[in-house]
């Protein structure tokens, strides 16, 4: 391998890294505020792309019906508990959050999309389709369950992936997208020629995760969040709603992957199964954070882009597979690192 | 119910197995054999799952290991399929074994995501290897032969998976009614609480993890020559999704289960093919996988138990009757009273800035009962956990009966002599009085894995049943061995854990609080039981709140007030000593 | 007139047990009550379930409202605070983002400052430390976060779990004279405290609970200098 060949492995390393650092983030954003290890977040991506794929060819996507019936699913069920608890005058606020305000999306988007937008617009559009598919599952299938152990929360996660790779097939199809490059600029850096969207991917995998950052820091629903993340108990005695952090983290998360599925759309071509090696690789990353640190999560990711990278140059059959072998010594360092904490839990 | 009743259902069961197949449909049959094949994984995972609390994703990767392996063996290089068997089973114990070292240390879900991690691998390599097929897969594999006979026909092949299924089933119901199967129980009780048994958690954790993984190999075998053909799809994630699916639909932890669940999830699968294309038309693959992730949440939502467990609550009790006398266990040889037993030198521990104990010396003389008091974080818990091996003292040394235990695993420690009850009971609230007893008796027997699958640890059981039993009645718990640990009021459970800790013949026993959440009768009852333990010359240490109790039990008490010993001293002088008033007894005016 | 807040009947099940049973007790506007008893009495579970961490039967009434069914967020929405035993401090977040997510449940913004300025006052301390970490405070300091982080609430109702727990003498000292001073802000307090000679001196009214049970009560003063009392919790001379 000569060094042209290696930096150029490198720069396309690190692009791929930077999607799956923002999927990454997201995951520990919803693992530290819910402690669901939301696998279906790459999925999220790439149902992102498909939207956007469906808006340019000016066909209204199938996230609409997606979010519709989630949106009526999550109605029900919440009435349903709102009733059995016997807190009917909460209704119409469950009404408005649950129902038409995805719905009101959706109808937004299917008016916009009449008028032929143009791209920027388009690329909001497909964002904020997708952004409701999160939270709803997690008030169809996490909040019942929001007492179980991690394990527990885990196995439904894996669960709703599988049903998601479903719904993706029955509402998007078989066909893979490839959406047209944002930007056709590029430049020679250090004799290496860089795609304008590579720099793109990872101008707007910084901004996006300083976004987040500056969210956390200086607003008091930001620092809410993080206060359920760091303790869950202390933040309801302050009246933080655990369900609220969720609903918002979920939000912010499923922007994450959105931006991340745009991102990469260009770039890769995009199945409704694509989702699946985004998130897990993501995850990889967020454990290499041990599910608690952003920087370590996008540090993480990049490691694990840039390591597929190099792998697939040697080996394309079997990139996975070594990706995902070099999981087990990393989840053994992050095991060792916890351990301490774990011993001061048992005190 | 009596044990009867049970081995005549269980007769029943496997007759109607046995004629089954002769009054079937051929389709029906084949469908039987799935849930064979698929059922022995799922009682691997039940063990695994959910008697040891070890949840895997990655099943579905060693029945490809061996599936892949007998295939090799026998569709590529022409030997037969029982050679496959024999290196299938090997290369995926093997395999298990491997990955058993390097991960079952690790904590919780860590562990979790690293049986998706080696099951993603596995399985994408089943696809990537040249030599393997790729994603073709290798076919016309052999059928297994038994002598002349070929098993070609569904039912043919059916009584050898039945027959597998059956006897898996009855040595697995034997091995956890053993030793073995005990610890595998308190498994998911906690590192601590086992190794404080004198259990090394991380063998039984390796032992149940390639038990399971023996299963899965037997499952793969039989798939592979049952299908003749074989690819990567049926090894993959999604599958080892549906196997962890099968054991919890059916009640993680109950070995019937699996089957019960493999029998459900194929037949439901099956009934989604048949019906879902009526209600949705041209949309049938899709929505099925749909409809079953959506099942299985719904499931995991509203009966996280199982099916088995919660049909056997309906069921009446089974009646056991009590153990009979047996020839007792062996017992330890106690120091003479007054020897020094325990002696802790400048014992120092921290939690990262804060010293919980602070260069903590004392001595413990055998056949006295030493008290540790303090206020509340003053580290008295700290301390025991350090004493136990809990906990590392990150200075100092500890000398036990003449041994350094400073650096001992926590396990070591206990087989030494010490056992412990814990502030935070520890007990197995599903287990009976008497099982949680015989817990206890671990470190001093020692049947194994085979002696218990074959039963050929009577005697030993027996012994252990009726010692079990003998510390029940010694602490005043004889009346109901039978009940579930967990029905009793948690000032009995104090009380239980320390009939555990008896059945031990520890030297040494550590108690942390154990008349915390007593009432007063029961106090003096516990005051009265570890006089009469003194008296035959058990040494006791033991952490109380409760000066009356405490005042008039003990020979000497240690004052800790954070993290330092405060003074030492009888009853009589702590009590009127001003630096405890001051401390401990809220002096603050 | 009624009690400003009232338990009656309370049975709260707790790892398979009753852990409370029957319990009925009242604090009047503006009193500091207390709750002493023994480790493992059932204190922590009351308090617990008064907060709505625990669920349990019988009638908690708040203000005339009944509020043994609300979560702990209604709760607090209607200014009754915790400090919980384990202080639940949210440890790397600054002292300033502590006492800052203590004022959360206000809908009314315009006065957090105002409030943020007088917690400061009261524990110059934590002014001092504003910037650092809360997990690095020392034991006493962290006590006076989560008295002051729930102050931020301004509680009409404050409930302490064990405020000495672990402490030195000297700031438990200084800790209860802070929990008197509240009473000038009208604060009603209930105090469980197994430092029973401290909460009696700065309580107007005390129950004694034992194996889950009240078994004696009165007003402090008088159960000071009951001898029962006395050779069972305060250390006779």
């Amino acid at each position: 391998m000569t060094s042209d060949i290696a930096a150029i492995l490198a720069i396309d390393g690190i692009a791929t890294g930077a999607v799956y650092a923002l999927v990454a983030i997201g995951t520990v954003l919803i693992f530290t505020v819910t402690r669901v290890i939301f696998i279906p977040f790459g999925d999220i991506a790439a149902f992102t792309a498909l939207t956007l794929a469906a808006l340019d060819a000016k066909r209204f996507p199938g996230t609409g019906a997606l979010v519709v019936i989630l949106a009526c699913l999550a109605t029900l069920i919440e009435i349903t508990s709102l009733a059995r608890s016997g807190e009917l005058r909460l209704l119409p606020r469950a009404l408005s959050f649950y129902l038409l305000l995805p719905l009101a999306v959706v109808g937004a988007a299917w008016l916009v999309m009449r008028m032929d937008p143009p791209l920027a617009v388009r690329l909001v559009l497909a964002l904020m389709l997708t952004m409701p598919i999160s939270p709803l599952l997690d008030r169809i299938v996490f909040r019942p369950i929001a007492d179980g152990t991690v394990l527990l929360l885990l196995t439904v996660s894996v669960a709703l992936h599988f049903a998601l790779v479903g719904l993706g097939l029955l509402f998007f199809g078989p066909e893979g997208v490839r959406t047209e490059p944002l930007t056709s600029f590029s430049t020679v850096f250090a004799g290496v020629l860089i795609s304008g969207q590579t720099l793109l991917i990872v101008i707007a995998a910084l901004v996006f995760s300083g976004l987040l950052f500056l969210f956390f820091d200086f607003t008091l629903v930001g620092k809410s969040l993080r206060a359920t993340a760091v303790n869950r108990t202390g933040s309801r005695l302050m009246g933080i709603r655990p369900e609220r952090a969720g609903t918002i983290a979920y939000l912010l998360g499923s922007l994450m992957a959105g931006v991340s599925g745009i991102l990469i759309a260009p770039v890769n071509t995009v199945f409704y199964d694509s989702g699946f090696l985004i998130g897990l690789k993501a995850f990889v990353g967020a454990i290499v954070g041990g599910m608690t640190s952003y920087p370590g999560a996008a540090i993480g990711a990049v490691g694990v882009g840039i390591l597929e990278s190099f792998a697939s140059f040697e080996s394309s059959a079997l990139k996975d597979v070594i990706v995902f072998s070099l999981l087990i010594p990393i989840l053994i360092w992050r095991s060792l690192a916890s351990l301490h904490s774990e011993e001061e839990i048992e005190e | 119910m009596t044990r009867l009743h049970i081995q005549f259902a269980a007769a029943a069961a496997v007759l109607c197995l046995a004629v089954a197949p002769f009054v079937l449909s051929p389709f029906s049959i084949t469908l039987m054999n799935y849930i064979g094949i698929y059922s022995l994984v799922a009682i691997g995972l039940a063990l695994l799952t959910g008697v040891g609390g070890i949840v895997s994703f990655g099943q579905a990767a060693f029945v490809g290991v061996a599936a892949y392996a007998t295939a090799w063996v026998s569709a590529l290089n022409g030997h037969s399929p029982w050679l496959g068997l024999l290196f299938g089973v090997a290369l995926t114990c093997g395999v298990a074994t491997i990955l058993g070292l390097v991960t079952l240390r690790l904590q919780g879900h860590f562990l979790s995501l690293s049986t998706v991690a080696w099951g993603l691998a596995i399985g994408f390599l089943f696809g990537n290897v040249e030599g393997l097929g790729r994603f073709n897969g290798i076919s016309s594999i052999p059928p297994i032969s038994l002598g002349s006979l070929a098993l070609v026909s569904s039912k043919q092949i059916y009584f050898l998976i039945w027959g597998i299924v059956t006897v898996i089933l009855f040595l697995g119901y034997n091995v956890l009614d053993s030793r073995l199967g005990r610890a595998m129980r308190a498994l998911r009780g906690g590192n601590t609480l086992v190794e404080s048994l004198g259990i090394n958690a991380f063998r039984i954790k390796l032992v149940t993890f390639v038990i399971a993984a023996f299963l899965a190999s037997l499952s793969g075998w039989l798939y592979a020559h049952m299908s003749r053909f074989i690819s990567p799809g049926p090894f993959d994630a999604g599958m080892g999704i549906e196997y962890l699916m099968m054991s919890m639909v059916g009640g993680a932890g109950s070995l019937l289960g699996g089957v019960v669940g493999a029998a459900v999830v194929t037949l439901l699968k099956n009934s989604v093919q048949d019906y879902l294309p009526l209600i949705a038309k041209g949309a049938s693959g899709q929505l099925e996988i749909v409809a079953f992730s959506a099942l299985f949440i719904l499931f995991l939502q509203w009966a996280r138990q199982g099916i088995v467990p919660f049909v056997a609550r309906s069921l009446p009790k089974t009646r056991r009757a009590r153990p009979q006398p047996a020839p007792p266990l062996p017992r330890r040889a106690q120091l003479a009273p007054g020897e020094l037993l325990l002696k802790v030198d400048g014992a120092e521990r921290r939690f990262g800035g804060l010293v919980a104990v602070n260069n903590v010396s004392f001595e413990v003389r055998s056949g006295e009962i030493l008290a540790v008091i303090g206020p509340n974080g003053a580290g008295k818990s700290t301390m025991f956990n350090c004493l136990t091996g809990a906990l590392r003292v990150n200075k100092g040394d500890i000398v036990f009966a003449g041994r350094p235990i400073t650096r001992e695993a926590q396990s070591r420690i206990a087989k030494a002599g010490i056992a412990r009850t814990f502030q935070h009971v520890k007990l197995r609230p599903r287990m009976s009085l008497l099982e949680n007893v015989m817990l206890g008796t671990y470190a001093r027997t020692r049947a194994g894995l085979f002696a218990g699958a074959f039963r050929v640890n009577r005697r030993e059981e027996a012994s252990v049943r009726h010692e079990a039993l003998m510390q029940l009645e010694r602490v005043g718990l004889g009346e109901k061995p039978f009940e579930l640990a967990g029905n009793l009021p948690l000032g009995n459970q104090r009380i239980l854990e320390i009939a555990r800790a008896l059945a031990a013949d520890p030297t040494l026993l550590v108690l942390d609080e154990p008349a915390a959440g007593l009432r007063r009768q029961e106090k003096l009852r516990l005051a009265e039981l570890l006089r009469s333990l003194r008296a035959d010359h058990l040494t006791i240490l033991i952490v109380e709140h409760d000066m009356e109790f405490v005042m008039s039990l003990v020979d000497r008490i240690v004052v800790l007030d954070f993290g330092s010993k405060l003074c030492e001293g009888a009853p009589a002088a702590i009590r009127s000593d001003e630096r405890v008033q001051e401390a401990y007894l809220g002096g603050v005016a | 007139m009624s009690s400003m807040f009232s338990l009656s009947d309370v049975t709260v099940c707790y790892d398979n047990v009753d852990a409370v049973r029957n319990v009925s007790l009242s604090v009047e506007e503006g009193q500091i009550v207390t709750v002493i008893g023994p480790n493992g009495a059932g204190k922590t579970t009351l308090l617990m379930a008064a907060i709505g961490l625990l669920s349990s039967k019988g009638r908690m009434v708040f203000q005339g409202s009944d509020i043994g069914k609300m979560s702990v967020e209604d709760r607090v929405e209607r200014r009754v605070c915790l400090v919980p035993e384990k202080r639940e401090l949210f440890s790397d977040m600054s002292v300033a983002d502590n006492l800052l997510l203590g004022s959360y449940s206000l809908r009314d913004r315009s006065g957090v400052q105002k409030t943020l300025d007088d917690v400061y006052d009261r524990f110059p301390r934590l002014k001092e430390r504003q910037r650092q970490a809360a997990g690095t405070l020392s034991g006493g300091e962290r006590q006076m976060l989560a008295l002051g982080r729930a102050l931020m609430a301004k509680p009409k109702l404050l409930m302490l779990d064990e405020p000495s727990l672990g402490l030195a003498p000297l700031i438990v000292r200084e800790i209860f004279r802070t929990i008197a001073s509240l009473r000038e802000l009208g604060v009603s307090i209930l105090l469980v405290e197994q430092n029973a000679r401290a909460a009696l001196e700065t309580a107007d009214y005390g129950y004694v609970l034992e194996t889950g049970e009240i078994v004696q009560s009165g007003p402090a003063k008088d159960l000071i200098h009951d001898p029962r009392l006395i050779t069972a919790y305060l250390g006779g001379h």
